[in-house]
């Protein structure tokens, strides 16, 4: 049995515990809605993006010579860009997503090269000697475009030089606050969607189709891999907001309990020294 | 008369949209004006002022490069960057424009010439659309979104 002031000390050290926590759960909150909104801003973009190129792609007729990014190729070596968090304390989000790309690897029969965004990502990569290519850590919570370049860059000169031959995204793509899922996709080559029947439009092209085209497609790797960092941050900080109140939670319940203990083990001794009191005075007597 | 439904995006937010008279556009072919009722076009742009007027009423936007798409009276632009006139960072802009015009003058060997003049045009276009917006306070374009 503690003695009440150990039990005191505990409570207090749980109660600032609580208080981290919480303050983490808000902070992780206003980030979340941030990076959702974030999110949202950049959907038009996206869209128009690729309905333009589905436009594009079925203005080709067979036979002439496709874009580099378009060209299906046998596949001798892939590349996966796996983005992470940079920070822990987020609940099963880095285990879960570690996990599906860890499979993912396990299945493929070619040699894989990483890019890993986010620090957990590449201590996970380092630690199970993957081949990484390059490493991109303290994005932070508010990338810009501009930051992503430099990432989409690697992979594009790679790819047109036949170092790799596809590309895959794996990354958390945020669902509710409440659920986020591990995903991965194909980024190169690019897919593009098909149109939709009755929107066959004749446009005038300046320069010309496969100028536009070519100016287009790494801008739509550039858009692809952004939204997925941007998914990543908001999946990220929902988690994280998870996972603090239930913190939040915990220590509260148990302060409830140290609390009972506390008052239990008070009443003991208050009926011991009465007892003590009374068997004296009886021994006076 | 029919109106223009102009919007211009960018990957990280929506910078303009609105109903508009004529867009006129630093296209890569030359500039181009786009009134209502023209035909399906999709062209690249160059760094420039895109300008459109409503009820004669001018506002200015930089754009750096991008997409401009027309169809069925709707102008839609992919901008990589857009700043309405009043965004513009001038301290930046001539810091930038310094910087390049810096560059060419001495052309160290492993200066890359055209990225440099494309760095200059850039921060000449800025100041250009900030200059004209100082003058004329009031007007530039305070609306949108």
């Amino acid at each position: 049995m503690p003695t009440i002031r150990e039990i005191r000390r505990r409570v207090r050290s749980v109660q600032s515990t609580a208080k981290i926590t919480r303050a983490m759960e808000m902070v992780a909150a206003s980030k979340m809605r941030r990076a959702q909104e974030r999110t949202l801003a950049a959907r038009p973009y996206a869209e128009k993006m690729r309905q333009v190129l589905a436009d594009l792609a079925a203005q080709r007729r067979s036979g002439e010579e496709i874009h580099p990014l378009l060209v299906k190729r046998s596949v001798n070596r892939i590349a996966i860009i796996h983005i992470t968090p940079d920070r822990g304390l987020c609940g099963g989000l880095v285990a879960n997503v570690n996990r599906s790309v860890a499979s993912f690897i396990l299945e493929q029969r070619v040699p894989v090269t990483i890019v890993v965004i986010g620090r957990k990502g590449r201590d996970f990569m380092v630690r199970s000697g993957q081949e990484v290519r390059a490493e991109f850590t303290r994005l932070g919570d508010r990338p810009s475009i501009v930051d992503v370049l430099p990432i989409a860059r690697i992979v594009i000169d790679d790819y047109t030089d036949g170092l790799i031959d596809e590309v895959y995204l794996s990354y958390t793509q945020f669902v509710t606050t409440m659920s986020q899922r591990p995903v991965l996709w194909r980024l190169l080559p690019i897919e593009p969607a098909a149109i939709e029947p009755g929107r066959n439009v004749d446009y005038i092209y300046e320069p010309s189709p496969d100028e536009v085209l070519a100016e287009l497609l790494p801008r739509f790797v550039e858009m692809g891999l952004y939204h997925a960092i941007l998914e990543a941050i908001a999946s990220e900080q929902s988690a994280r907001m998870v996972a603090m109140r239930n913190a939040t939670d915990n220590a509260n319940e148990l302060i409830e309990d140290l609390t009972l203990t506390y008052n239990k083990a008070r009443q003991e001794m208050i009926t011991k020294e009465l007892l003590d009191i009374t068997g004296g005075a009886a021994a006076l007597v | 008369m029919a109106k223009l439904r102009f919007e211009i995006v960018t990957a990280e937010r929506a910078v303009y949209s609105d109903e508009v008279d004529i867009v006129i556009a630093p296209g890569i072919e030359g500039q181009l004006g786009i009134l209502p009722s023209h035909a399906p076009l999709l062209t690249m742009l160059q760094p420039g002022e895109l300008v459109v007027r409503k009820e004669g009423e001018e506002t200015a936007i930089f754009v750096s490069g991008g997409f401009l798409e027309v169809m069925q009276n709707r102008v839609t632009v992919l901008a990589d960057v857009a700043e309405r006139a009043e965004e513009i960072d001038i301290a930046r802009a001539e810091e930038a424009k310094r910087r390049a015009e810096e560059q060419l003058k001495e052309r160290p060997l492993e200066m890359d010439l055209a990225a440099a003049e494309a760095a200059l045009r850039r921060s000449l276009v800025r100041l250009k659309i900030a200059e004209r917006r100082k003058k004329r306070p009031g007007s530039g374009g305070a609306q949108g979104l």
